[in-house]
């Protein structure tokens, strides 16, 4: 198995260096196609400034050279893992991103674990009971979830639990008057990341529902569950250790397809509740044209993404012996 | 059916700890003040770069030589004293006693004199110490600042947002001051020292125990939060977590933070920055380059409605270059009153007469998405108005700021909805709209209508070396006239800047520079 694993590893870290390489050269051309660019929007937050200024900012960030060589610039940077510098802040890109990483994987990790339980039970349940009013509620409100728009039922669950109850904080990560250390400031911290998370979840619930229900129903039908049941087992052995497990085969396959969505997902929950993560800054950072700042972010996306789908091929094989022997 | 003791013991304890942190939101008790701002400053030190993200903090981090009250009069402040020398050609200050930076060092004339030419040599408002030649230090406590030529802007030029004494012996270390990574870790004179600066996420600030004016500041700890989305600051606000914010402007937000108990929304303070509304028109480019067309498109335009209905009562007319309260603003100018018939009349006289569809001529307008209040929605009733008169208006909304800054800037436009500030005095943030040596091929908010009037060059250029104020006042208010009636550019709006508070909070900043100066007087009550 550790044979197996390694070399779907190894397979993989080939074909994410080609993809990497590809995405930088798209990202880059893409990027340098729209009107406009970062001294923009320094002189704009300057409130203006001479021709001799902007000239003199346009070569400083080598704004002034052709693209093929600004391109060939930028990847003979990130090969030696050099992201850059953020024009706007003055600092490196990487430092940047790898201070806001950790939040954001926190974030959509989160998220990603709320949508699996939640959207998992529910759909388990509504299979149990198909026909009950608890299914017909569970599909009402993943539905709504999945329909709203993110921005939208962020407002309004902030609304709801920030203000009207105020049993959670507007936004940010953390308290930054209070100064907590230690088992407090994990608490604060996630207290923080209740309501942004499940408005990130909410997306998703309805997927991991309606799925969860649909291979439920599929395999409740199957003869070893019938088998399972004529055996005498009690009705939450059957369901959850029989059934369950083969139904999740399809729910850690989208799963796994899903951790990007969840990622573009977290840039606007990100801005609506102030989570100083990569999504908040992937949004500041379009907003001012940081070319290289969108660039880097960019790419540690498509490495998180590609990280994420190795895992689940990964837990795939955990998960169902049949993968691990064709392996 | 009643949950068992465990469960309940559980249950109690996490409502407990979700609970606690919220205790914390109430900052009275521990004498801070958590100020809500939208966007991120790049960084804090105002001496190299405009903008009020960086002025708010760096009022805070730096004392300047003066400050101003509400009555546009400047107040000693690390200048204890002024005086203009030499046919106002020098301006001596005086170096305030006991005043030191944050790392206690003493300030001392030399100090002023680095910062004053940092700031003529590396601010991107050129125009505002032009005229200085350089500053001698003929002992520690004198700093005589020697003009080319008379310089009355000079006094508002020393105010907090453009001059911060810098402690030379911190910053000049060789490097570029614009890029001097010093600039997000700054060392300052101000009422509070930085202790954290985490960008796009908070600044932190402690009180100077050594500030040098007696019994300020007020608060112990100014903590800023930086916000991205409007709406997000605003539920802080009404959750009491944030306490104070600054030029709000949403005209929904207002509304409905004005109705919250224990928050106050006043549009008092900040009255320098003189923020206003317009229509730019493309006068290089037909049908704009001919005075009528742009006086019909403004005769369409009708700004009761927009400040009366669109902005429900919470904005101001703008009547000219100039906003109104300012000391040069002139009330007596051709106001535009909505008049259909004379627009008609005066397109046909430029002969563009309807075609068989009604049609007069085509054009487009830009602009950009952020303030939907200003610039959306305005450019949706402008275009509804002037299908009345024959004229087809194409909207053509940025994406973001570099979109609708490269449009304008290089002078593809027709016409443009802008948002240009006064920024004190006219030498500061007016003359660069209107003289005929800025039309700058890429330069945002420069004289990107391609206007040009020799007479306004005249006027401008002799206003900006007059030393008495009455006769300045005169050449302001020929300008204003001139330039209303060729309509480079239609005013539509004073932004109306409003400071949301908790009703807690004393000692506003509510001077001219608003919360671009020190809050060394604000307190809990």
């Amino acid at each position: 198995m550790i044979a197996g694993l390694l070399q779907l590893i190894a397979r993989r870290l080939v074909q994410a260096v080609g993809l990497l390489a590809a995405v930088a050269i798209l990202n880059f051309a893409l990027i340098h196609a729209a009107p406009g660019d970062i001294v923009q929007t320094i002189v704009g937050e300057m409130g203006g400034a001479t021709e001799e200024t902007i000239r003199a900012l346009r070569q400083a960030y080598g704004l002034d050279r052709p693209f093929h060589e600004q391109l060939l610039i930028y990847l003979g940077r990130v090969a030696t893992g050099d992201l850059g510098t953020s024009v706007y802040f003055n600092s490196p890109v990487l430092g940047l991103i790898v201070d806001r990483i950790p939040t954001t994987v926190l974030l959509v990790s989160t998220a990603l674990i709320m949508a699996l339980v939640i959207g998992t039970t529910l759909g388990v349940i509504s299979a149990r009971y198909p026909r009950s009013w608890f299914s017909s509620i569970a599909n009402v409100v993943a539905l709504f979830g999945f329909s709203a728009p993110v921005f939208w039922s962020g407002l309004l669950l902030l609304l709801t639990f920030a203000v009207l109850v105020p049993i959670v904080p507007t936004g940010g990560y953390r308290n930054v008057a209070r100064n907590a250390t230690g088992f407090a400031y994990a608490l604060d911290v996630a207290h923080h990341l209740l309501l942004p998370a499940f408005t990130l979840a909410l997306i998703y619930l309805a997927l991991y529902t309606r799925l969860s229900r649909a291979s439920m129903l599929e395999v409740m039908g199957s003869d070893y569950v019938r088998t399972a049941r004529a055996k005498g087992l009690p009705e939450p052995t059957v369901l959850f250790k029989h059934a369950l497990r083969n139904a999740l085969l399809p729910i850690v396959t989208i799963a796994g397809l899903q951790m990007s969505a969840m990622f573009a997902g977290a840039v606007l929950v990100e801005t609506v509740f102030t989570w100083p993560g990569m999504g908040l800054l992937a949004y500041e950072s379009i907003q001012r044209r940081d070319n290289q700042l969108i660039l880097g972010i960019l790419l540690t996306s498509a490495m998180l993404v590609i990280i994420g789908n190795l895992l689940t091929d990964m837990l795939y094989r955990v998960i169902d012996p049949r993968i691990r022997t064709e392996g | 059916m009643t949950p068992r003791p465990g469960i309940r013991a559980m249950l109690l304890s996490a409502v407990f700890a979700l609970a606690a942190p919220i205790a914390a939101h109430a900052q009275k008790d521990t004498n801070t003040l958590i100020w809500g701002m939208i966007g991120a400053p790049r960084h804090l030190n105002p001496a190299v770069q405009s903008g009020i993200l960086t002025m708010e903090p760096g009022a805070q981090i730096f004392a300047s030589p003066l400050r101003f009250d509400e009555h546009w009069k400047p107040q000693p402040y690390l200048a204890e004293s002024w005086k203009f020398e030499d046919g106002n050609k020098s301006l001596v200050l005086k170096v305030a006693k006991d005043a030191k930076f944050h790392d206690g060092r003493p300030i001392t004339s030399a100090d002023f004199a680095y910062s004053i030419m940092t700031v003529k040599n590396n601010h991107p408002f050129q125009s505002m110490m032009a005229p200085i030649e350089r500053v001698d230090t003929p002992n520690p406590e004198t700093a005589i600042i020697r003009l080319a030529k008379p310089h009355p802007a000079i006094l508002d030029v020393l105010a907090p947002p453009f001059c911060p004494i810098l402690p030379k012996h911190y910053f000049d270390d060789g490097t570029d001051p614009k890029v001097n990574p010093k600039n997000s870790t700054p060392i300052g004179s101000g009422p509070f020292r930085l202790v954290e600066f985490k960008p796009g996420e908070h600044i932190i600030m402690e009180k100077h125990k050594d500030f040098f004016l007696k019994d300020r500041p007020k608060l112990d700890r100014v903590i800023i939060r930086l916000f991205k989305d409007a709406n997000s600051l605003a539920l802080a606000l009404e959750a009491k977590e944030v306490h104070f914010t600054t030029f709000a402007d949403a005209i929904a937000t207002l509304d409905r933070l004005a109705k919250v108990p224990g928050v106050e929304v006043t549009p008092k303070g900040g009255e320098a920055i003189g923020p206003i509304n317009w229509l730019a028109f493309n006068t290089a480019k037909k049908p704009f380059d001919d005075v009528r067309v742009r006086q019909a498109v403004s005769y369409v335009l009708d700004r009761e409605f927009i400040t009366k209905r669109l902005h429900r009562g919470r904005s101001v007319i703008a009547t000219g270059p100039i906003t109104p309260g300012a000391p040069f603003y002139l009330d007596a100018v051709e106001r535009y009153r909505p008049d259909a018939a004379k627009a008609e009349q005066l397109l046909d006289a430029a002969g563009l007469r309807r075609n068989a569809s009604g049609t007069r001529f085509a054009t487009s307008i830009d602009y950009g998405q952020g303030r939907p209040d200003y610039q959306q929605n305005i450019a949706e009733y402008l275009k509804a108005q002037l299908r009345r008169i024959g004229v087809e208006l194409e909207l053509r909304p940025a994406a973001d700021f570099p979109s609708w800054a490269t449009r304008v800037s290089s002078l593809e436009f027709d016409m443009a909805i802008d948002g240009v500030f006064n920024w004190g005095d006219p030498v500061v943030g007016v003359h660069r709209t209107w003289l005929t040596s800025n039309i700058r091929k890429g330069v945002v908010w420069s004289n990107t209508q391609s206007y040009s009037n020799p007479r306004v060059d005249e006027l401008l250029a002799n206003a900006a070396v007059e030393p008495n104020f009455d006769k300045r006042k005169a050449m302001y208010h020929e300008f204003q006239r001139i330039v209303v009636n060729d309509v480079p550019v239609a005013f539509i709006n004073v932004f109306p800047y409003h400071m949301i508070h908790d009703v807690r909070l004393k000692g506003l900043p509510q001077t001219i520079w608003g919360s671009a100066s020190p809050i060394d007087e604000m307190r809990w009550e």
